[in-house]
């Protein structure tokens, strides 16, 4: 998905179409249907140039309906970052993203502990697992009210978190202050996912590190699942 | 047209009375008001560098690899398999001085679209930084503010910011320097040059509407600064990244379009210089229409119009019957854009307003005719090294220099800046240089930026001839090897004998240092009058240069990487410490001679790093530059999380120069045991001296028995915030 700002787009692209081999094509804002596709990524950038709140004015864009149409239905959706904030913005994934409380943007290799393997994108993880994958943002302090966090916590929608290098999760390990240092959680039937860190930067060893696969690969065997 | 010589006019735009008087012998009558701008602005030294374009002709300019020198929006590289890379550097210090924030955003803008402007797809950002001491509010305002603003430009925009440099001085308190250097790729047949050559083709202005930002910022950057300069702020120029990224990717799908003959940014002197000097490439004319420029506020004269520094606009043209499907592009990113003249075959720039002819100028006069300055030179006193008593404290000394300003991590930083944006981020910031894939293939590009006044200070031609031989040898360490250089000229006012004397000797060892290294400079900027009440900067040359690996899989890192392996000092290390970090630690005085580059010395080297390298011999290899030796080992047992255990450095030279003295020529490498006779016979076939400094391993860097400090420790010092 292509909003005007988006960047990650391509990024993603190449490590679904050339790391994975696995057909991409790019969904412009205002198309007015998403049906042709399995897997419906939002990408990380700064949509609109984010002068507004991130992701408040891409919500607005005409794809954006579609995508709705196409979560409820089912459809797999995976929000990164500026994506995660968008999905947020459209209602599609509850909470909310503030600035980071360090007040300044972060770039750096974070550890995440997947926190259930049920959703479309850890199917392949196990509970527990640590993954070591790039954040890159302002703005990511995952925040919800009492209620929603609870619900989010009863109901295992949870699927990141902050953690050290040994899953233990730490203050030290939150790098901006999310609350319960969650770093991405889904919806209740765990088909539409956002997170704030960068799966599609850990895809090639040569660049740090490819524990961000495992995300892609979960998604292709639901779906072929889901296909059988 | 009126004929009036307005002095005050004159006075705004920084001319001279002999330049006045040579646009009058240049146009056969007196300028009017709009003219007298678009002269000041285009004769200004920020756009016609009359100081400096006499020396810059030494520079060696050509070579085998070389697409495109120095002339255009920025210079281009072969790297074989069809593509090259397109790269520059250009300073934005004045409007940083004023608004920290606006000035170096719009400075990373700049250079963005000087990269995009040429076909290239912007993949890199590096950023070369000289503040004053954090402990004023002032420097902390003006080293935050500008920190921000180059990420909040460089990562809305999406392009990488992977390296660069950060140096404190007193003397650039109140002056910073933000220098900031692209580098983008594109395939040869799509590299694209600024030149309109056929009369009748379309001008369109493409991107922001132009507002009354940043008239006079040409002039404004060719002045010296004062306590009014703040008075200036409206100078700056305000950033939208958002909009560059958008006029980005339509330059980028315009560019593989045929009938599109030019694109150029608009920089310094707004539409007055962009064009004029896209007409006066291509040995044409131009005709403006200043009605048709879609504006921010109303009441714009033709002259706000002309002079406006608005960022986040491009010229952009086309061939008449190409016109609808360029539109088509701009429509997709929802751009707007204006038909604002045409291309003629007349040699002049006429401008109208309201149909009536209010500028007409021969390009020639505009964009080349400016008479060129020859300042007064004059050189300063060489006093020899101040002596200073013998070190006591070796360990404090080495915890108390990894805490500095200048040694410490630059974590903080550049943490701070997306540098992995576009997944070819290979190696990142925070070592010798910066290396990235180049898109599509198994091909490494390595970049950096490098400069250290303090060698300049005392001595300009050996402080810049080290500022090349060092990024060269940051480039190597990559196991990269260097193919061409941009430059950025940092200096105070010209107009002093001694500040011009720097400028001629720091230009000469620039010639010397990239001739003897094979090094073409392809693209620089000239930075003068970097003066505020009569104070100015140290002399500044910033280095920026560009190496390719041809085979990633060949890449050296820069920390140790395995217990056990045996760790080198390549080159020789002389009684040299004058201009050093230990000495300012100490509060010496800067006196005495800056550690001397040999060529010949550096070449071997450089020959030696690559040969080992591709043979896969070396495990890790870093730079000693900064602080010196006991600095690079500290580093290299930081990056890799390993100690070292170092007998004890013996050496010809006083222990404070084996430790802390900044020798150039030097790398620290390290080996598995297995590959040391490799090793030694590569550096006996390429007569480049070789001394065993240790062995990796443990928990500590351990010197004989004057160094023990745990990693930890050391990790903690090196680690103190900013």
């Amino acid at each position: 998905m292509v909003f005007p700002g988006t960047w990650s787009d391509r990024d993603c692209a190449h490590a679904v179409l050339d790391v994975l081999q696995e057909p991409v094509r790019y969904i412009d804002h205002r198309e007015q249907t998403v049906d042709d596709v399995d897997l419906v990524i939002l990408p990380g950038g700064f949509s609109y140039g984010d002068y507004l709140r991130c992701g408040a004015i891409a919500r607005f864009a005409p794809v954006m309906e579609a995508v709705a149409d196409f979560a409820h239905r089912g459809g797999l959706v995976l929000g990164i970052c500026n994506g995660f904030q968008i999905l947020q913005e459209a209602r599609l994934l509850p909470g909310a993203l503030l600035r980071n409380a360090s007040c300044e943007f972060r770039c750096e290799w974070v550890h995440l502990r997947v926190e259930q393997s049920n959703s479309a994108f850890t199917l392949d993880c196990r509970p527990g697992q640590v993954l070591r994958i790039p954040i890159s943002h302002g703005e990511g302090n995952f925040f919800a009210d009492a209620d929603t966090l609870d619900a989010l916590e009863r109901n295992g929608q949870v699927v990141f978190r902050y953690c050290a290098v040994d899953a233990r999760v730490t203050a030290e390990s939150n790098p901006n202050g999310s609350l319960g240092n969650i770093a991405g959680i889904s919806n209740a039937h765990g088909n539409v996912v956002g997170m704030m860190p960068h799966p599609e930067r850990a895809c090639e060893p040569l660049l740090g590190g490819d524990d961000g696969l495992i995300l892609f690969r979960s998604a292709i065997r639901a779906l072929t699942r889901v296909a059988v | 047209m009126a004929a009036v010589i307005d002095r005050s006019a004159l006075a705004a735009v920084a001319l001279d009375e002999a330049e006045y008087r040579a646009i009058v012998r240049a146009i056969g009558r007196d300028p009017n008001d709009l003219e007298i701008g678009m002269f000041g602005a285009m004769w200004s030294e920020h756009c016609a560098y009359k100081t400096s374009r006499a020396l810059l002709r030494q520079l060696p300019t050509e070579g085998p690899h070389v697409l495109q020198g120095p002339g255009e929006n920025a210079g281009a590289v072969d790297i074989g398999d069809g593509l090259a890379v397109v790269f520059k550097i250009e300073s934005h210090n004045h409007p940083s001085a004023i608004e920290p924030y606006q000035g170096a955003a719009t400075g990373v803008g700049g250079i963005l679209r000087d990269v995009f402007a040429m076909g290239a797809r912007p993949i890199a950002i590096l950023d070369a930084l000289r503040f004053g001491p954090l402990d004023s509010g002032r420097g902390r305002h003006l080293f935050q503010g500008v920190v921000a603003g180059i990420g909040g430009y460089g990562n809305c925009f999406g392009c990488p910011t992977v390296g660069g440099e950060v140096y404190f001085d007193d003397g650039y308190a109140d002056n910073p320097l933000v220098n900031a250097m692209c580098v983008g790729v594109v395939r040869h047949d799509r590299l694209r040059r600024a030149r309109a050559d056929r009369a009748g083709d379309v001008v369109l202005l493409v991107g922001a509407d132009t507002g009354r930002d940043g008239i006079h910022g040409a002039t404004f950057a060719s002045v010296e600064m004062d306590d009014r300069s703040s008075e200036r702020r409206p100078a700056v120029q305000v950033g939208n990244p958002f909009l560059e990224k958008l006029l980005c990717e339509a330059c980028l799908r315009l560019n593989e379009l045929d009938g599109v003959t030019a694109i150029q940014d608009l920089g310094a002197a707004g539409l007055t210089s962009s064009a004029s000097e896209l007409a006066h490439r291509g040995r044409r004319g131009i005709d403006i229409d200043v009605d048709r420029v879609s504006r921010r506020e109303q009441g714009m004269s033709a002259y706000d119009v002309m002079l406006s520094e608005s960022q986040e606009r491009m010229l952009i043209v086309v061939r008449p019957d190409a016109e609808a499907s360029a539109r088509e592009v701009f429509d997709h990113f929802e751009l707007h854009a204006d038909r604002i003249g045409t291309i003629t075959g007349t040699g002049r720039m006429r401008v109208r307003e309201q149909g009536a002819l209010v500028a007409d100028l021969p390009l020639k006069a505009l964009v080349d005719g400016v008479p060129l300055r020859t300042p007064a030179a004059a050189f300063a006193e060489k006093r020899p090294a101040p002596v200073m008593p013998a070190v006591e404290e070796p360990e404090a000394v080495l915890l108390d220099l990894i805490a500095s300003p200048n040694l410490r991590s630059r974590r903080p930083i550049y943490r701070t800046y997306d540098h992995q944006v576009q997944d070819n981020t290979v190696t990142g910031p925070g070592f010798d240089a910066a290396l990235l894939r180049v898109p599509g293939t198994n091909k490494g590009v390595a970049m950096t930026t490098d400069g250290n006044s303090r060698y300049v200070a005392l001595d300009p031609y050996e402080g810049t001839k080290a500022a090349v031989a060092e990024a060269a040898r940051n480039i190597v360490c990559t196991g990269a090897r260097p193919i061409a250089v941009t430059n950025c000229l940092n200096f105070g006012n010209p107009e002093r004998p001694l500040i011009f004397g720097q400028l001629q000797e720091s230009v000469r060892g620039l010639a010397d240092a990239c001739r003897a290294l094979e090094l073409p400079v392809v693209s620089g900027n000239v930075s003068l009058y970097n003066e505020t009440s009569e104070r100015n900067i140290p002399p500044s040359p910033v280095i920026g240069m560009v190496g390719l690996l041809d085979d990633l899989s060949l890449r050296c890192p820069a920390g140790f990487q395995e217990d056990g392996d045996i760790v080198f000092l390549l080159g020789e290390t002389h009684e040299e410490l004058a201009g050093s970090e230990y000495l300012r630690l100490l509060g010496a005085p800067l006196e005495g001679r800056p550690p001397i580059v040999s060529f010949e010395a550096e070449r071997r080297l450089h020959a030696a790093m690559l040969d080992s390298i591709g043979k896969g011999v070396l495990r890790c290899a870093h730079d000693v530059s900064d602080g010196g030796l006991l600095i690079a080992l500290a580093e290299s047992a930081l990056y890799g999380g390993r100690g070292l255990r170092c007998p004890g450095i013996a050496g010809p030279v006083s222990r404070e120069a084996a430790y802390f003295g900044e020798s150039q020529g030097r790398i620290v490498v390290s080996v598995a045991p297995r590959r040391v006779p490799e090793l030694q016979k590569l550096m006996s076939k390429h007569h480049v001296p070789l001394q065993a400094i240790g062995v990796v391993g443990g928990e500590d860097l351990q010197v004989g028995s004057d160094i023990r400090i745990s990693l930890e420790t050391l990790r903690q010092a090196w680690e103190t915030p900013f």
